[in-house]
């Protein structure tokens, strides 16, 4: 019994460890994958190989006056980087990363992990909100309307998964993906919740919320010292959760010959964040109005004639 | 949505490509000899100074930043008591090399001067001089000069005829 709760008290804190670790490691690894596609080093002068980057960025970070605007409103100033860091944080927890790794195992996963994925809007909304200025405020509106419309294509997109595998729970979606990853029969479901995935961490392509050519740095236009780092690790830590539904969805999880399921995780894991920064190294800002657009007409009528398609199918072969 | 592939894969070839970054602090730059960077000053050939304080590069400094004062040798010879250049000014345009009559004033490439103390940039006479003649080797201003020093009087010098006479009448 003891040894069990030891267990489970081990992978709850080696999990967290290692995503915080890893959301950290990544800040360096981006800089560094970006150098590489962009023909320069990035940055490659503390530590070997530039490694240390991320420590001397956090100790700057830290050092950095944590100042709290006086036109702001201070309570929800203070609270909002917090809930992008917890939601994500728990988001994560439902993920199964090898058989007997894993937080949780929720029978409704992957309802969780869109129940978190909408608390972590409330995030940059009351942070555009609280901080009283009108670039936040705009980042914050735009964050609510990217957010909360690519939500409906993330969810819908994902219903053909679940319709395949015949349950909410990611165990037994990994399970049923032992014999076909689920890539294959749901690739337009794969590519919708890729980019959904995307513009649901507001990262690159889709970073209006912090259109830094437009919004100054958007809705943490206020924000200095580590609650400003807040924002930064959460969105690394989203970039994480979502390559890890996308590994655990659509990839197969654990599953692969030779090499052991964490090391297959992992790989596929790295491999989601590498593509993560690619799209960042070479795409394009859409503009606001074509990134909406696309969204509500091209996206949701694709993501629902994946599942109509896919349940009508399923229904056949059922019947 | 061609494109976005096309320019995926684009990107992506990239990270096999050398990068075209110098690492500057390890690997040295390669400048021209005429880049314009620290001024010195320089000696002729017997290794004497061959400024003649003359003000010119003073004159030409857009920036105001050489200052001298003139003083003579006992064998006639001009040369600055002191000449200062102060390089938290300098622009390093050149423009005093340009006006020097004695090619004394030369910038050499050579950048890499930071300080801590902004007043670590202001340079005297010892730090200016250098021990050769830098990019002119060979040429002396005092032997091809007209001026009389002691030991060479008018008409003396390098290719210099004796001085004409104007109260006389012969051709």
């Amino acid at each position: 019994m003891s040894a069990d709760i030891l267990a489970g008290i081990a992978n709850v804190l080696g999990i967290l460890a290692a995503l915080v670790v890893v959301s950290a490691g990544l800040v360096f690894v981006e800089r560094r994958l970006l150098g590489f596609w962009q023909e320069r080093r990035g940055p490659n002068r503390v530590g070997p190989f530039g490694v240390l980057q991320v420590v001397a960025d956090g100790v700057k970070l830290l050092f950095k006056e944590d100042w709290v605007p006086p036109f702001a409103d201070r309570g929800v100033f203070i609270l909002a980087p917090a809930i992008v860091l917890i939601a994500t944080v728990l988001a994560f927890a439902v993920v199964p990363i090898a058989p007997g790794i894993g937080v949780v195992d929720l029978n409704v996963g992957i309802l969780f992990v869109l129940a978190m994925a909408s608390l972590a809007v409330y995030s940059v909304v009351l942070a555009g909100w609280a901080s009283n200025s009108k670039y936040a405020f705009l980042g914050g509106l735009r964050a609510a309307a990217q957010m909360i419309s690519y939500e409906v294509y993330m969810g819908l997109s994902l219903m053909g998964v679940v319709i395949l595998a015949g349950s909410f729970d990611l165990r037994a979606i990994v399970a049923a993906q032992a014999d076909m990853w689920f890539v294959v029969p749901q690739i337009l479901g794969f590519f919708i919740f890729a980019v959904a995935g995307i513009a649901e961490t507001h990262r690159l392509p889709f970073d209006l919320p912090e259109a830094e050519t437009e919004l100054v740095a958007g809705y943490h236009t206020e924000y200095s010292g580590m609650k400003f780092g807040m924002f930064f690790v959460g969105e690394y830590v989203g970039m994480v959760v979502v390559s890890g539904l996308i590994v655990t969805l659509f990839l197969g999880g654990w599953h692969g010959p030779l090499l052991p399921p964490v090391v297959w995780f992992v790989l596929k894991l790295a491999v989601c964040l590498a593509v993560f920064v690619l799209l960042r190294a070479a795409l394009p800002r859409p503009r606001y109005d074509q990134l909406m657009s696309f969204g509500w007409k091209v996206l949701l009528p694709l993501s629902l004639l994946n599942l109509v398609v896919t349940g009508g199918v399923a229904l056949a072969l059922d019947g | 949505m061609l494109s976005v592939a096309r320019t995926l894969w684009m990107v992506l070839i990239r990270a096999f490509r050398p990068p075209a970054t110098r690492d500057y602090p390890e690997v040295k730059p390669q400048l021209a000899p005429r880049y314009r960077g620290r001024i010195v000053l320089s000696r002729d050939p017997d290794g004497e100074e061959r400024c003649v304080a003359c003000y010119l590069c003073a004159v030409a400094c857009p920036v105001d930043c050489i200052a001298l004062q003139k003083t003579e040798a006992e064998d006639g010879r001009w040369y600055p008591d002191f000449f200062r250049i102060n390089f938290s000014r300098c622009i390093f345009c050149g423009l005093c090399e340009e006006a020097c009559p004695t090619y004394a004033i030369q910038l050499t490439p050579d950048f890499e001067m930071s300080e801590y103390d902004r007043g670590n940039l202001v340079y005297e006479k010892e730090h200016l001089l250098i021990d050769g003649p830098g990019k002119y080797p060979g040429y002396s201003f005092w032997r091809v000069a007209g001026k009389a020093v002691a030991g060479k009087d008018k008409g003396q010098a390098e290719d210099e005829e004796p001085p004409v006479d104007p109260k006389r009448l012969l051709p």
